[in-house]
């Protein structure tokens, strides 16, 4: 455990002394805050339109009509964030050959690749505790629920948390960041949207496809389900991304 | 202390070892010689546990590299071609990093950063990004990254590349006042870096063992021919043709202002030689044997003029 942490500390340093942790961070937090700041002035303008007509009035949900689609919206900027914060992870060791160091030493390949992925949750812990400052408007100005966004907070962490290991994964298969970043988004966006192809599915063919979406999972949890079968999706997600990536090292070195 | 018994690396169709066999024992340094793509690297990536062998064992302190990679790995010190750095860090966090993850027990870490920047003499520069120092230093803190956890057995891939020659000199020294009871294998293609420092010498091509042995034996063995150089006060053509005459001899040569006389290997004829030069009264200034280089023995190694 000493040596994952020692991996962990590592990578997360090296996050704060190169650009990355902040301009990552400023910039989600920037587009973050845009989104907010849009969907809450389209709320109290519909509050205020709504104001004469009680029988309306009574429907207006802050937690449906600000935080569903922030939490949408946060979900998609991560989509595009995850990936600049894995790519770096492994590729860079192989190219400046760091890797003969860590896999000379006396730690295991599972250490060193859980100190990573860890590095890189840290990241997305401190981006969305950031971004849940942002909430304090809303709970001094009115009354939101909290349940239903600590819930949304959850699928955003788990997403993200599965974003990560497949940042990972790919991070390990090239010495080239950009190449990385470029696949882990491009199938990040693929799982996305593969709910699409559901529609014109038919069959099993139909479920398998809206079960492997990412999409479905996460509308669940901004509604405010909290449901097994979209906790396990994630985490079963992320595991697959660092074993595969365990998988990509060690074949390596057998080749 | 290191074992190498029918090791073999294959990449795909390519061999790039094959069946290998040594033996270096604790408290020698022995070099690793070669020319490019002779498998030097891959040896001691397999030695490491970097790579892992086609086939055939690798023991280091009588553990088995590829039964017990976590014990080896404890007990070396590597320090790879291309050193392995992280510009982002300084000297002092980086190689507190490489101490932590060599599991050097954290109230002795401090004590073996300082004396391996100490060792090698980076003392004023531990606050320095790794990025803004020169190669010669960078080479520094690989020699101490591979120090740090004071490894029995140490494996330097070419630990002089690319220095000037002051800092080669420098390195030079700082591996010989390493030895003490350590076992160093280093590789390189600089033949007097050889008999600088080495004790011994494993040679090999294309994959393949040429030689190995200490310098005296292999160059013992690899003569076909002896020799001596003598200097006379009568140089010159007259006494080479005078000197070709004594029977036994092969060859003379003319060379530094004497002569090089050369025999087959088996029989001496110093003495013939030495009273036939007072004989005919040619001077004798300066006598000696000849000692065959390791540039010589490289290079008939290495074109397999020679089986071992």
């Amino acid at each position: 455990m000493s040596n994952t942490w020692t991996i962990c500390k590592k990578e997360i340093n090296t996050y704060f002394t190169s650009p990355i942790a902040y301009v990552v961070t400023a910039v989600f937090l920037i587009l973050v805050g845009f989104f907010f700041y849009n969907l809450v002035s389209w709320f109290s303008s519909q509050a205020i339109r709504l104001s004469q007509n009680p029988y309306y009035f009574q429907y207006l949900n802050i937690n449906q009509m600000v935080y569903s689609p922030l939490f949408n919206n946060i979900s998609i900027i991560l989509l595009l964030m995850i990936p600049i914060l894995t790519m770096r992870l492994f590729s860079e060791e192989q190219k400046i050959k760091t890797d003969e160091l860590l896999l000379t030493s006396p730690i295991s390949v599972s250490q060193i690749i859980l100190g990573k992925y860890l590095s890189a949750l840290f990241m997305l812990i401190v981006m969305l505790v950031l971004s849940g400052i942002l909430s304090i408007f809303c709970f001094t100005y009115g009354n939101p629920e909290l349940a239903p966004i600590l819930n949304g907070y959850l699928g955003l962490f788990l997403m993200g948390a599965a974003f990560i290991a497949a940042g990972i994964f790919f991070s390990s298969l090239t010495e080239n960041q950009i190449v990385a970043a470029a696949s882990t988004f491009g199938v990040l966006l693929l799982f996305w949207i593969l709910n699409w192809a559901a529609s014109s599915a038919g069959g099993a063919w139909k479920d398998i496809l809206n079960y492997t979406a990412f999409f479905q999972h996460f509308d669940n949890m901004t509604q405010g389900i909290l449901d097994t079968t979209d906790i396990v999706y994630y985490l079963s997600l992320s595991f697959l991304g660092l074993f595969l990536t365990h998988s990509v090292i060690q074949s390596r070195r057998w080749r | 202390m290191i074992e190498i018994e029918h090791l073999t690396k294959k990449y795909g169709d390519l061999v790039a070892i094959s069946d290998l066999n040594f033996e270096v024992t604790r408290g020698k340094i022995w070099g690793l010689l070669g020319p490019n793509a002779a498998g030097k690297t891959t040896t001691m990536r397999i030695l490491t546990g970097y790579l892992p062998a086609t086939d055939g064992r690798a023991k280091v302190a009588g553990y088995d590299v590829f039964e017990k990679p976590n014990e080896v790995k404890k007990l070396i010190g590597y320090l790879p071609e291309v050193v392995p750095l992280y510009n982002e860090m300084t000297i002092e966090s980086f190689l507190n990093f490489v101490a932590e993850i060599k599991q050097i027990p954290s109230d002795r870490r401090k004590e073996s950063v300082n004396r391996v920047v100490k060792i090698t003499g980076l003392e004023s520069l531990r606050g320095r990004l790794i990025k803004n120092i020169s190669r010669g230093f960078k080479q520094r803190v690989g020699l101490a990254q591979a120090m740090i956890n004071d490894p029995q057995v140490l494996i330097l891939d070419e630990p002089t590349i690319g220095l000037d020659p002051a800092q080669i000199i420098e390195i030079r020294k700082l591996i010989k006042s390493l030895r003490g009871d350590r076992t160093i294998i280093l590789s390189t293609h600089i033949l007097a870096e050889v008999t600088q420092i080495c004790d011994g010498v494993v040679i090999i091509n294309e994959g393949n063992l040429m030689a190995s042995g200490s310098l005296e034996e292999l160059t013992t063995s690899f003569k076909d021919k002896e020799g001596i150089f003598i200097k006379l006060k009568k140089g010159g053509e007259e006494s080479s043709s005078l000197l070709k005459n004594i029977s036994g001899v092969d060859r003379v040569t003319q060379k530094d202002d004497g002569f090089e006389i050369e025999w087959k290997k088996g029989k001496d004829f110093t003495d013939d030689i030495t009273r036939f030069i007072v004989e005919k009264n040619l001077g004798l200034l300066e006598m000696r044997p000849l000692a065959m280089n390791i540039e010589d023995l490289y290079l008939k190694v290495i074109s397999g003029g020679i089986e071992q």
